[in-house]
């Protein structure tokens, strides 16, 4: 179950990191950002139709998703029934915000999911004044001039680097990786190194827009 | 010192419980916490009350018998056992809150005292080795290398006292488990039944109520012996082993 969880994640991890990297196109201008669009749907083209790539990479998250929340509800679950009795005065020695946090931060992130989807790409919100529904771009940069999205994203994004700060961490541990010194200190600083630049490159271009650093035409 | 003592009180393992304070006067703080509660024992014997039960054994700190929550930490403010603790880790004046550990794999017998018979059956599903008994073999017939022994040593040091799990947001045994695996899993002798006794063990871990390990670290803090997170990862790679030899 747990390894479930930690392999899950691992794909999760890789995924952000490539969706990440594909937002920081956006400074290269609307049609950059297109341009890498269009690009996802066509990867593979002949050998695949329009958008087939695509389809079965999200195949691919739906169902290391269903396995992630599977096992961590499962796992929650039978946390909380082993002390069914709780303790009248509890203090954490030790333990950290971040690892804490990795229950209630995973259920925000699974809401932030939902209207992440819902606004970008079944496109049923639609917060901004350009409602243009064929360019991509256009879309991203006529959303993020509206502050609160801004800032949806950027608490989503916290959590998501405290998320992944203590998971791939973890991770590492529950697939026996870190049984030397040298290779916890790695794993610790992987993780802190992949939450930060995930955290930090997913929310610059939000902020850059918010700021107009980053205009639509 | 004057202290004021919420305790958990509790008749037999059906009973319901509840918190009762007792103020306690006159406490040398060169006591240690289980001497504190002696006195109060007395004084409860004095009066006609039912003392409050707790266990203890060696009251030197090797045993593993003696464990209290002690104002929401295992084993109270130090790195020791209950019974190594002393009040000059209090102030006086201090309201201190002493309650059992808490796990559904340690049921409460009587107020403060649990049974942990639990980590019995998980050593007796894997946490041993075979061997003929009979006249020792010669010492240097099996040689161990000194970090493996000194890891191996590292590791027996758990005296199954169970603050690990009391302390675990999730009630896990994952450390006292890990810490076995470590200590024969570092030596020759422990080689033939490795995989076999990781996988019994934790499927015997999972059938008493324990939870999962979600890697907090709050059981190696609490740690009376100190024993690192790192045998968790032991039992992690070891349990990964084992499964993917089909064991």
């Amino acid at each position: 179950m747990k390894l479930l969880m930690a392999l899950s994640g691992a794909l999760f991890v890789f995924y952000v990191l490539v969706h990440m990297y594909g937002n920081l196109k956006i400074f290269g201008g609307v049609e950059a950002f297109d341009e890498y669009a269009l690009h996802l749907r066509t990867i593979l083209m002949p050998i695949l139709p329009f958008g087939g790539f695509l389809w079965i990479f999200r195949a691919l998250l739906v169902v290391a998703l269903a396995a992630h929340a599977y096992s961590a509800f499962y796992l929650w679950s039978r946390a909380r029934g082993a002390r069914t009795t709780r303790y009248v005065a509890k203090q954490a020695a030790q333990a950290t915000i971040r690892s804490r946090m990795m229950r209630w931060g995973g259920v925000a992130l699974l809401l932030f999911l939902v209207w992440h989807l819902l606004q970008f790409t079944i496109l049923k919100i639609n917060v901004g004044p350009d409602a243009a529904g064929d360019s991509a771009g256009k879309l991203v940069i006529s959303s993020f001039q509206v502050w609160w999205v801004v800032l949806i994203y950027v608490l989503a994004l916290a959590a998501l680097g405290m998320h992944l700060w203590h998971g791939v961490w973890s991770a590492s541990q529950t697939l026996g990786w870190t049984n030397s010194a040298k290779s916890r200190r790695t794993a610790k600083a992987t993780a802190t190194v992949i939450a930060l630049v995930t955290a930090v490159g997913f929310a610059l271009p939000p902020l850059a827009i918010l700021f107009g650093i980053v205009k639509g035409n | 010192m004057n202290l004021t003592l919420k305790i958990w009180r509790q008749a037999g393992p059906k009973a319901k419980g509840e918190m009762v304070t007792y103020p306690v006067t006159d406490i040398s703080e060169d006591m240690s916490f289980l001497e504190m509660l002696d006195v109060l024992n007395e004084q409860l014997n004095a009066r006609g009350e039912e003392p409050i039960a707790f266990d203890s054994d060696c009251r030197e700190g090797i045993c593993g018998m003696c464990g209290l929550m002690i104002s929401g930490k295992a084993h109270g403010p130090e790195v020791t056992t209950t019974c190594q603790l002393h009040m000059r880790s209090f102030s006086d004046g201090d309201e201190i809150t002493i309650e059992p550990w808490r796990a559904d794999a340690f049921p409460v017998i009587k107020d403060l005292v649990v049974d942990r018979s639990s980590f019995d059956r998980i050593i007796q599903a894997g946490g041993f080795i075979s061997a003929n008994t009979g006249s020792a073999p010669e010492a240097h017939s099996v040689p161990v290398p000194k970090p493996k022994a000194d890891r191996s040593f590292m590791a027996a040091a758990c005296i199954g006292c169970g603050a690990c799990v009391a302390a675990c947001p999730n009630a896990s045994g994952m450390l006292f488990m890990g810490a076995k695996i470590t200590h024969l899993g570092e030596l020759p002798q422990g080689q033939p039944e490795r995989d076999a006794r990781v996988v019994s063990m934790v499927s015997q871990h999972d059938h008493e109520g324990f939870g999962g390990c979600t890697n907090v670290g709050a059981c190696s803090a609490a740690c009376p012996k100190e024993i690192p997170l790192d045998v968790i990862n032991q039992l992690n790679k070891d349990l990964r082993g084992a499964l993917m030899r089909g064991e």
